[in-house]
């Protein structure tokens, strides 16, 4: 019997009681150890992940995880465009604590302004090279968070989401009509990043996706770095003051609206440049690309995974990707037809089971549950 | 004069919150507000500190005019608030929110010796300090946000309530703590419902109705006021 073995309530005082939960878990276990054993450890992971494309070689567990309806490497990179988006919609709602509806919109400024620099298609006849178009493309996306956010960051709360999902739709529907923007034509032969193998061929082709999603992978480690000294300096401090309680960060001396602001931009930044790999990859976008579903899903990655938690975005932005595509290509055994079809039936019973089970998210930020807590002492009856 | 109100009015949306307030508030001194529930002492503690725009009338502190100055840099120029309802940042620790309190300050040195000094004032906020500010009692997080806000080292201490809620013993606890800082250098400005501890501690007091300054004086004229000890006192 398990009962037996549990010591006698009130024999340990509750501050000397230390087991794996208290003190810290996974996370905690791994901030105690020497700096050089978390580089290490680190770098494993890394390797890893760079190593993912040729998980189905590995016996028995590969053929488990790699996708089958879609080839491996392009789900992956799939995967790292929506972790980039979950690790920059991560800064907004995650350590800002401001609720953006429509994220998508700055994915879309980011690959809009590629393809109006680099396509044949567009107006401008420019048809520059993608890596020059990069520095524009961010450029812009930041000015549109900045834009969006001046007038909109009075708002609080669910004023400040309905705001963001009108933005998101109205670049979509202006992308639709608009001449210029070409709606569902769309604009094609927008080019690959540069570089080519020893004998002439491109590095970065149509055919194997490994490559992107190396890329991918390289940026995302690069935005975890920056994001991780971001939260972790005084603009970090601002926005945890922020999010857990605006008013008392102001009478503090935070000047909120510029760090809004900042969170904003930055995320916007992240998430143009999301948009810009996209279009790097796919040569090819159109109006249908950007649809609102597409900002819901992100966001529901970044709760799903643990808002505020770097890295339960990510883990939250590979899921939301990776399931769809992990159920294309089976056979469901009722209907006899692809799963794929199922893939948001699926998807919401995952959230619900989440939700339920491990409310602040897979890998939660502690704060953040405690700010949860703190808020559902308000709302309780007094 | 270190604070000057003059024909303050505050409105929220149509309605009217202040309907002309003036006052001062002198160097040294512990005024007091008091008043009854929706009397408008929260919102004057508000447009002291620049979290709302008042519609008209002037708001000077140390000799320059803040009407129109933004919260953050009322923080700079040495108006500090220990809000409503306490205002903690639940997910951090005590030390974290203190350390937030001194967030418009760089001096490492200075800031080390007021977080000494808060802890002296509040022994109980050394105990807790690596607990996060959630999980404290209602009396622990009054003196969080007491110490949160003498950490900008502040000219004005503003305290919104900081009775509220608490047991007898702290009440009596936190006014003397209250006296004491005062008597450190720092200027109080006090909102209250408990009137009787207020005006037994308070220099001067005014007392507040829907919005109006009704009457002042000095801490005793008040507390021996038939009509004031009559609405406030609860002595007839």
């Amino acid at each position: 019997m398990t009962t037996t073995e549990t010591p006698p309530t009130g024999a340990v005082p509750a501050a000397e009681k230390k087991n794996w939960r208290t003190s810290g878990g996974v996370r905690g276990w791994f901030g105690r150890q020497h700096w050089a054993v978390r580089t290490v450890l680190a770098l494993v992971f890394a390797a890893v992940a760079y190593l993912l494309p040729y998980a189905g070689d590995v016996p028995v567990l590969g053929p488990q995880i790699i996708t089958e309806g879609i080839d491996w490497p392009s789900a992956l990179f799939n995967m790292s465009y929506y972790v980039l988006l979950a690790l920059g919609l991560n800064v907004v709602v995650g350590f800002a604590g401001l609720l953006d509806l429509g994220y998508v919109g700055f994915f879309a400024v980011g690959a809009y302004t590629v393809a109006m620099l680099t396509s044949p298609d567009s107006v401008l006849h420019t048809e520059w090279p993608w890596l020059a178009a990069i520095p524009v493309a961010l450029a812009i996306a930041m000015l549109s968070g900045l834009i969006l956010g001046w007038p909109t960051l009075r708002l609080r709360g669910d004023y400040l989401a309905i705001v963001t999902l009108g933005f998101a739709e109205i670049i979509r529907i202006f992308a639709t009509s608009s001449e210029t923007l070409r709606g569902d034509r769309g604009f094609s032969d927008i080019p690959h990043p540069p570089g080519s193998y020893a004998d002439g061929k491109p590095i970065f082709g149509v055919a194997d996706a490994t490559p992107y999603y190396w890329l991918g992978l390289s940026v995302i480690i690069l935005v975890i770095f920056g994001v991780r000294n971001l939260d972790r300096s005084r603009v970090g401090r601002s926005w945890l003051a922020i999010r857990e309680d605006e008013e008392a960060a102001e009478i503090m001396g935070v000047r909120t609206i510029k760090y809004k602001l900042w969170a904003f931009a930055i995320g916007a930044f992240i998430g143009g440049l999301g948009g810009v790999m996209f279009a790097g990859q796919q040569g090819f976008m159109n109006s249908q690309t950007f649809i609102l579903q597409f900002s819901i899903l992100v966001l529901a990655g970044v709760v799903m995974g643990g808002s505020g938690n770097l890295f339960g975005a990510i883990l939250g932005g590979a899921l939301i990707s990776y399931i769809p595509d992990r159920l294309r290509g089976i056979e469901d055994p009722i209907f006899h037809t692809d799963l794929f079809g199922f893939r948001f039936a699926i998807f919401g019973l995952v959230i619900i089971a989440i939700m339920i089970f491990r409310p602040q998210g897979l890998i939660p930020s502690r704060r953040r549950a405690m700010e949860l807590k703190d808020r559902e002492k308000e709302v309780a009856p007094q | 004069m270190l604070l000057e109100l003059q024909d303050v009015t505050l409105l929220y949306g149509r309605i009217q919150a202040l309907h002309g307030i003036s006052m001062t508030v002198g160097e040294g001194e512990i005024v007091a507000l008091i008043g009854a529930n929706g009397a408008g002492k929260t919102t004057t503690m508000r447009a002291i500190s620049g979290l709302r725009p008042v519609a008209q009338g002037s708001i000077r502190f140390n000799g320059e005019d803040i009407t129109k100055m933004r919260a953050d840099l009322r923080v700079v120029r040495g108006v500090s608030q220990s809000p409503e309802g306490r205002g903690i940042f639940p997910g951090m620790t005590v030390r974290e929110n203190l350390e937030m309190g001194a967030y418009t300050r760089r001096n490492r040195a200075e800031i080390k010796e007021d977080m000494d000094r808060a802890f002296t004032l509040f022994p109980r906020l050394k105990e807790r300090e690596k607990q996060v500010g959630g999980t404290m009692s209602g009396g622990e997080q009054q003196m969080l946000a007491v110490g949160r806000a003498l950490m900008s080292r502040p000219k004005l201490l503003l305290l919104d309530e900081p009775s509220m809620g608490l047991a007898p013993m702290l009440i009596q606890q936190i006014f003397d703590i209250i006296v004491e800082i005062n008597q450190q250098g720092t200027t109080v400005l006090l909102v209250e419902q408990n009137a009787q501890q207020a005006l037994s501690r308070a220099h001067r007091a005014y007392v507040l109705e829907t919005g109006r300054i009704v009457k002042s004086g000095t801490g005793s004229e008040l507390l021996h006021d038939p009509s004031v000890k009559d609405a406030y006192l609860g002595v007839a």
